[in-house]
């Protein structure tokens, strides 16, 4: 569906056709407040904690140890994690270690079609400073410079049980309502958007997939 | 007559929180011991009513027209629909509903309705998973109606009416009553198809929850979605309840409902974790086959055994 905005409010879409531009939405995201009462926005934040699902989209060698996550060992049910297969449904997002640019194309997309608030963990050390791929020609170094990270789990790779006390620590986070990654991206959009679009050469999607 | 009808849609409601409560209870609780059974110590007790929250408390929404915001509409209406009609608990006042003569096929009508709106709705989204569920989840409900409408006809051949009450009425007075005793083809052939409504192993290939494609609800979120989940609570409690009534006497208590409603749960239960999935062109070939031959012998038995 096409929205007309006024030209503040719209993206370019310079990467898509002329033909494809018709097909997608051009409306610049917007920052969402707090609820103007705080203790609903606690509340709301509360639920938030404890219900997190995870997007199923294994982005690189992590991935294996988000399997284990769901077993009888290690069971995150318990904590209101669970997994979902559609970007939409889902509110967390984890960098399983390196993030390859071709990846990196595809995790843009499925991040920005999740439904706020999202929230990501970075596992490994991998997003933090490229760790053992940190001169290699496809990877990035620092995931940070194109999305925004919530919780950083370091180590090579970290086991199940670092992940589930991250989880832990990112419902801390949120109870307290200092996970605001993903207004931080709508607030440097720009600053984020020249930093994905310096890497990604073949850039052939609309701006912001809504 | 207004005042008479203000208390009667009062009543409805706690009828309908009721039953939503429970169901969304009941559905922790059958998580519960389903990951008992796999070793694990599951989702605490209040989980669906936190997902829920959390759903609604999302702060973005994607609408793709005007049928995508219609379609979780139409599904909460059939869920209501249906539940408006079903005498809850037999001899009360409060929890009769709007019970009346010939209810039973309106139910059946509008256990359809929600499916239907749903699959509409999903349409509109684009997606071509969501095209796959709905073709998956339409063809193996036409599947499993028939043996229900079967069975539902056999009944009807035996009590001669199509008031749910009635058909309740006529098994009060003893546990050799129930139509479970008296007409155990048409249970037999009823149960078999409540196995594809609950939509657990081995029915469960048009939903595959947890795996790529997630079925009709793909694109559904935010809001669409706790709307969702907040109607599968409230139809699953809402079709025990009318197989409780059919087919196992109903109920004159809270206790019993409770019961009652969770020992037919655990029949879906017991059998879903124990087989593994079948393919859908499988399960309507199944529901074809012996289902629908148990429902015609029913009807058969109802007519030569139980009205001569």
């Amino acid at each position: 569906m096409i929205k007309s905005l006024s030209t503040e409010d719209t993206l370019e879409n310079a990467g898509l056709t002329e033909e494809e531009q018709q097909l997608f939405c051009n409306a610049r995201p917007k920052q969402y407040e707090p609820y103007p009462i705080k203790a609903v926005e606690d509340f709301a934040n509360w639920a938030r904690a404890n219900s997190l699902w995870i997007l199923a989209f294994g982005t690189g060698c992590g991935a294996i140890e988000l399997r284990p996550l769901m077993t009888a060992r290690f069971d995150a049910n318990r904590f209101g994690v669970a997994g979902r297969p559609t970007p939409r449904q889902s509110s967390v997002f984890v960098i399983g270690g390196y993030a390859s640019v071709k990846t990196l194309k595809r995790i843009i997309r499925s991040y920005e079609q999740m439904q706020g608030p999202k929230f990501v963990i970075a596992l490994g050390i991998c997003p933090v400073n490229g760790g053992m791929y940190f001169d290699s020609y496809n990877t990035i170094n620092q995931f940070d410079m194109y999305l925004p990270v919530d919780l950083y789990i370091t180590g090579c790779m970290p086991r199940p049980e670092v992940l589930v006390a991250g989880i832990v620590e990112l419902q801390k986070k949120i109870k307290q309502g200092r996970c605001d990654g993903a207004n931080r991206y709508i607030e440097n959009f720009d600053w984020y958007k020249a930093n994905q679009k310096k890497v990604i050469k073949n850039w052939d999607m609309p701006d912001y997939n809504w | 007559m207004i005042a008479e009808w203000i208390g009667k849609i009062g009543n409805f409601t706690l009828t309908l929180l009721i039953v939503t409560a429970y169901g969304l209870f009941m559905t922790a609780f059958i998580e519960r011991i389903i990951a008992k059974v796999q070793g694990r110590i599951g989702i605490p007790y209040w989980q669906p009513v936190i997902n829920i929250l959390k759903n609604f408390f999302k702060r973005t929404a994607v609408s793709h027209g005007y049928m995508f915001y219609l379609g979780p509409v139409f599904r909460i209406a059939g869920g209501i629909g249906t539940l408006a009609f079903i005498p809850v608990i037999y001899g009360s006042e409060t929890f009769s509903n709007f019970s009346m003569a010939g209810d039973l096929f309106l139910v059946i009508y509008f256990m359809f309705f929600g499916q239907l709106g749903m699959a509409l709705g999903a349409g509109e989204s684009g997606h071509p998973y969501s095209a796959i569920g709905i073709a998956r989840g339409l063809s193996q409900m036409t599947a499993y109606e028939v043996p229900f409408a079967l069975a539902v006809i056999s009944i009807v051949i035996q009590y001669d009416t199509l008031s749910i009450t009635e058909i309740v009425a006529a098994q009060q007075g003893g546990w050799e009553n129930w139509t479970v005793f008296t007409n155990w083809v048409a249970t037999l052939a009823a149960m078999l198809a409540f196995l594809g409504m609950t939509g657990y192993s081995p029915f469960d290939i048009f939903l595959a929850p947890q795996e790529i494609p997630i079925g009709p609800p793909t694109e559904f979120h935010s809001a669409y979605l706790s709307f969702m989940s907040l109607n599968r609570a409230l139809f699953g409690a809402t079709k025990l309840v009318l197989f409780m009534n059919l087919f196992f006497g109903g109920a004159t208590g809270l206790l019993e409902l409770m019961i009652k409603t969770w020992l037919i749960y655990m029949v879906a239960i017991v059998i879903g974790v124990s087989f593994p999935r079948f393919r859908v062109d499988q399960a309507i070939r199944f529901f074809f086959k012996i289902p629908t031959l148990i429902g015609i012998m029913s009807i058969v038995y109802a007519q030569m055994m139980l009205t001569s």
